[in-house]
């Protein structure tokens, strides 16, 4: 289902298998994530994108299959060159899991205070990422339980940039918040990917995020059943895509609401 | 019938070796990251101030109670036989060597034990635990060691207050209540409780404070699910760990005796 593109590839998922107990969750995902663009991947709840999301950074590990990043199979490298590996990377969490026993400013330059440098050392290096999320300096001695959840989302993002990665990994961003915080959130996702020319994949259901995103991924029944352009995913006359954008319950992508009609 | 028996059976072995196998697995990445990587030294003291400094008052109160009964229990035995004057020792030794080091293990389990578990269980399904994996901070560093490290230090010193106090409360009992010679209380535990007794019990005490904290920091990092995972998780902290301090506290007693 890929389709080549002139962009370098940064990450290359190939034959990727992934079982809980008796489930396949994912059943040969095959896909290529190109090289400092936006790529959203969607599917229905429960279709295992935050599982992929999860082994292509090394949370879960594979069942079987490759993850190439940037030509070097992460599957097969040693805990020590695993680690430099993921140093490209960063991961915003679904909900930011930001540690709630620490303040904003403890939570964001975690990875320095933890490296021993110096509160002088890290308080500018801090600022600089808050501001890149526009969020006011006075957040920086708040804990997370004062925040709102755009806030989070904002601090989580913030505590990622922070090891300056090559990759950003977004889980469901914008999944709860509001149609206005959700905007500013789209917006600071796309600023970051075109000003620090960051490869970014996204897993979303949100259908602004599309307006934003380079490719789009679809993910159904642990395949990837489309992967295109996201300007052309409105003309696509791909039967999955087709009816996912348009949220139709008649197609190949079987829903609750088709089961009983077909009972019917 | 019979096939699903040998099913059950064998489903369940497997589940005790895996259980096994993780738990001992867990125990030696903490130590190989303790031995290999630079201690979190201000952690360490956190967790010994929650550990060891709020659990005080309970093991205070546990251990002065506990003596005031074995008193009152050891002098309605010994005035039967006209051995009061033996009470001091049996309260001391009692306390020292078996029920100090371990009624403070098992307080400490139930407050601290307990809490490290829910702590670090409700970090795992908040997606923390992972949050720190991603930043490259190496959890068991961050997390595990210090807690292991608190609670085996801190231990001995809890237990050392908790047989004070009941060596006390046994006084109060003997003096006050009973009315029995403060002398015969004071010479009876000069004369038979040696310092050999005293550091078996802080041993003891030592070990305790490192099965809570493993079986805690297991269990946390183990928990599955949401809130109902973390309260399953926290409960079977507690009867993990207070089980394996009795069942250990029988082999230290007669590892220590051989000593």
């Amino acid at each position: 289902m890929n389709k080549k593109t002139s962009h370098k590839t940064k990450i290359k998922v190939v034959d990727l298998y992934k079982k809980f107990d008796d489930h396949w969750v994912s059943r040969g995902v095959n896909l290529e994530i190109p090289e400092g663009l936006m790529t959203v991947i969607i599917g229905r709840s429960g279709e295992g994108k935050s599982v992929l999301l999860k082994q292509i950074i090394g949370l879960i590990k594979p069942t079987e299959g490759h993850i190439f990043v940037d030509g070097l199979d992460i599957t097969t490298l040693k805990s020590d060159e695993l680690d430099e590996c993921y140093k490209k990377f960063g991961y915003v969490f679904q909900f930011a899991a930001l540690l709630d026993s620490l303040n904003v400013f403890e939570n964001i330059g975690i990875t320095l205070i933890e490296q021993g440098m110096s509160y002088e050392e890290i308080l500018p290096i801090v600022k600089e990422k808050l501001s890149l999320v526009q969020l006011p300096e006075d957040t920086l001695h708040k804990y997370p339980s004062e925040l709102s959840g755009g806030m989070r989302k904002r601090v989580g993002l913030a505590r990622t940039l922070v090891t300056n990665p090559e990759i950003i990994l977004y889980d469901e961003p914008t999944t709860g918040l509001d149609p206005i915080t959700s905007r500013v959130i789209h917006e600071l996702m796309f600023d970051m990917q075109k000003r620090l020319k960051i490869t970014s994949v996204i897993i979303s259901h949100d259908i602004e995020t599309f307006k934003y995103a380079d490719k789009i991924a679809l993910l159904h029944d642990g395949e990837i059943r489309y992967f295109g352009d996201a300007k052309t995913i409105w003309e696509s006359d791909n039967p999955y895509i087709h009816q996912f954008i348009r949220g139709l319950t008649e197609g190949p992508i079987t829903t609750e609401i088709a089961y009983f009609k077909d009972k019917e | 019938m019979i096939v699903s028996f040998i099913n059950f059976l064998g489903k369940s072995t497997l589940d005790i070796c895996t259980y096994t196998g993780e738990f001992t697995l867990f125990f030696l990445h903490a130590i190989k990251t303790a031995a290999t990587s630079k201690l979190k030294i201000s952690k360490t003291f956190v967790q010994m101030n929650r550990i060891g400094v709020e659990s005080m008052s309970i093991v205070l109160l546990t251990g002065l109670f506990t003596g005031m009964v074995l008193a009152l229990q050891t002098y309605i035995g010994f005035q039967r036989v006209g051995g009061e004057q033996f009470i001091g020792a049996i309260v001391a030794l009692g306390l020292i060597r078996e029920l100090g080091p371990v009624l403070t293990a098992l307080m400490v389990t139930g407050r601290a034990g307990s809490a490290i578990t829910a702590e670090i269980g409700t970090m795992v399904i908040t997606e923390q635990v992972d949050a720190l994996t991603t930043l490259r901070i190496n959890v068991f560093q961050y997390l595990v060691v210090p807690r292991m490290i608190a609670s085996t230090f801190i231990l001995p010193f809890l237990s050392l207050f908790c047989m004070f106090f009941g060596i006390v409360g046994g006084y109060i009992v003997c003096v006050h209540v009973l009315e029995l010679s403060p002398e015969d209380y004071e010479s009876s535990i000069r004369n038979y409780v040696e310092l050999t007794d005293i550091k078996g019990g802080l041993k003891k005490a030592a070990v305790f404070g490192l099965i809570l904290s493993w079986v805690g920091t297991y269990k946390g990092m183990y928990t599955q699910g949401g809130a109902r995972g973390v309260g399953t998780a926290t409960t079977q902290s507690v009867v993990v760990s207070s089980i394996l301090i009795l069942i250990t506290n029988y082999f230290l007693t007669k590892l220590i005796e051989h000593m």
